[in-house]
């Protein structure tokens, strides 16, 4: 199936000579939720804001359900919704006014059922003749996502879209990419919340010094790149690690008080019960097990790292 | 063409006019009142007639074309600007919108604004001097040309300024002087004649020359070439801003 999304060799040097983008490439499947990853500064906002058409790429193309986003810029834009990184509203307006407007924008009739609908799926019905600016900041972040959806778009463009919002209106907006997944409409969110990829995203691109590190599916970045750990607590500390669990890959941790081994690199799996018979037949008592898996934090910053 | 993005722009800023209604009508009612005042009653009853006007009757277009000018470029200005300087523009460059379509909607509703504007001092002058309008027909279309063209004039002063105090200084230093030299209360044919060359370098007062020509059938330049120069200036707007919008110029980084 071809992308609904495609950057190719996407280059941006801002005036000044500073290099935001340099050679993006990266197709995005229909449905699916892709997450931008990456430090601030990175060329994130960039990259999505010549997606959007508000920012001139300086060469490179972009394809939107297979319309240039420049020469076909109308049917591009229309499959298009962005919610911005900074809280953008008009003060002025109400959300009622505001939402009929940004339909007109799109070139759709009015349809006051659907404004409707997309005010109540976001909270904000009873605040529908309020000046926006008498709103929340969590409220006016919702107002810019009704905003981008009740154009119906196929491809929603999350900016940062929770930065700076509490943890009940992160929760909410995670639930609604996953209604909008089940809808079939497909989202690109930056974030630099590792925790927010993990939570919500398929793929996860990691970007940084203008430059798309790896895009890759999130189970299997995890999994290859993701670092697993066997530790057992034993009840009585060794001084010496028994040779056969050497060779296993155990090291003694915790002053003689811990097995620990390091697994899970590139996919690699190991049989636990297998470790613990090898274990109980070095003669070795336990006392307690745990297991722990590094964060996409953890690969991320390993990634930077490597960049480095 | 998406119409319904230039209704929606056009509405959306009809509707800050709304929304500061006491102060579009009031201002220009007061204003218009205080020149009457001043001009037609305490210096204008020494002067008395210019070429068979009355005085007061003969500042009425020059009044009315004060107003349009200020009004098309403030409105416009501030209409482009603020978008620009609050960031809500994003939405409007991330939309099946083109720049001419956006335009359309902007200027048309800066247009409309000070049109209305100009009627209601219309209206006003009706109470302190009797009015006559020789050429209605043509005094609508100067109405209209002169209110578009500054609107897209003040439409670039929006798009061109990146400070609230760029966006009065064209206005407060270039056209404030070029409309009040314009002969906008006065004949320029009052003026010494080395004054008189001069003046006829001030675009304004080929747009009140021939405002007034449609009320009184006197003017300073033919009407032809006033007409002529509106459709330059405008042609000029036009030029300006097909430049900024193939460029992108302070629109798109």
């Amino acid at each position: 199936m071809s992308p609904v999304l495609s950057v190719q060799n996407l280059n941006k040097i801002y005036k000044g000579g500073k290099q935001a983008l340099s050679d993006i490439n990266l197709d995005v499947a229909k449905g699916e939720i892709l997450a931008l990853l990456g430090p601030n500064g990175a060329g994130k906002t960039t990259l999505i804001s010549i997606i959007c058409g508000i920012v001139n790429a300086s060469n490179g193309k972009v394809l939107v359900g297979g319309f240039d986003n420049v020469k076909q810029f109308r049917q591009a834009r229309s499959l298009i919704g962005l919610v911005p990184q900074e809280l953008t509203t008009d003060a002025f307006e109400t959300p009622w006014a505001n939402l009929n407007f940004s339909r007109g924008l799109f070139g759709l009739p009015a349809d006051p059922a659907k404004v409707e609908q997309v005010l109540r799926d976001l909270s904000l019905w009873d605040k529908k003749d309020n000046r926006i600016m008498t709103l929340s900041g969590g409220m006016k972040r919702r107002l810019l996502i009704a905003k981008a959806l009740v154009h119906e778009p196929q491809i929603l463009f999350l900016d940062e879209p929770t930065a700076g919002v509490d943890v009940a209106l992160r929760q909410d907006m995670w639930q609604m990419v996953a209604r909008l997944r089940e809808q079939g409409v497909t989202v690109v969110l930056t974030t630099h919340y590792i925790e927010e990829a993990e939570a919500i995203a398929d793929r996860v691109g990691v970007i940084s010094g203008g430059k798309l590190l790896l895009v890759e599916d999130k189970d299997t970045l995890m999994a290859n790149m993701g670092q697993k750990q066997l530790q057992v607590d034993l009840k009585t500390p060794l001084t010496l690690l028994p040779e056969s669990l050497s060779a296993l890959g155990f090291s003694l941790e915790k002053e003689g008080q811990q097995l620990l081994l390091r697994y899970g690199g590139k996919g690699e799996q190991i049989e636990v019960g297998a470790m613990l018979s090898a274990i109980h037949q070095a003669g070795v008592e336990v006392a307690d097990i745990h297991t722990a898996q590094s964060s996409l934090e953890e690969i991320f910053i390993e990634l930077l790292q490597e960049t480095v | 063409m998406n119409w319904r993005a230039i209704l929606a722009i056009y509405k959306f800023e009809m509707a800050r006019t709304k929304r500061t209604i006491s102060q579009s009508i009031i201002s220009p009612v007061l204003s218009t009142c205080l020149y009457f005042v001043v001009f037609g009653g305490a210096i204008g009853s020494r002067i008395e007639q210019v070429d068979g006007v009355s005085y007061g009757a003969f500042i009425v277009p020059g009044l009315i074309m004060l107003s349009i000018m200020t009004q098309s470029l403030s409105n416009a200005s501030f209409g482009i600007y603020f978008p620009r300087f609050s960031g809500t523009i994003y939405e409007m460059l991330s939309a099946p919108v083109s720049f001419w379509e956006a335009t359309v909607g902007y200027v048309g509703a800066a247009a409309t604004k000070s049109m209305m504007i100009g009627l209601i001092i219309l209206a006003t002058a009706g109470f302190f001097v009797p009015l006559e309008i020789a050429h209605p027909l043509w005094m609508i279309t100067f109405l209209v040309l002169t209110s578009i063209t500054f609107s897209l004039f003040g439409f670039l002063i929006g798009i061109w300024a990146d400070n609230f105090e760029k966006l009065q200084l064209i206005p407060l230093l270039v056209v404030t002087p070029l409309v009040f030299l314009g002969g906008a209360f006065y004949s320029i044919e009052m003026l010494p004649e080395a004054w008189q060359t001069v003046s006829l370098f001030n675009p304004v007062v080929y747009l009140i020359s021939g405002f007034r020509w449609s009320f009184y059938q006197i003017s300073d330049v033919g009407v032809g070439v006033s007409l002529l120069m509106v459709m330059v200036f405008m042609a000029i707007c036009l030029g300006l801003i097909s430049f900024v919008f193939k460029t992108g110029y302070r629109l798109k980084h």
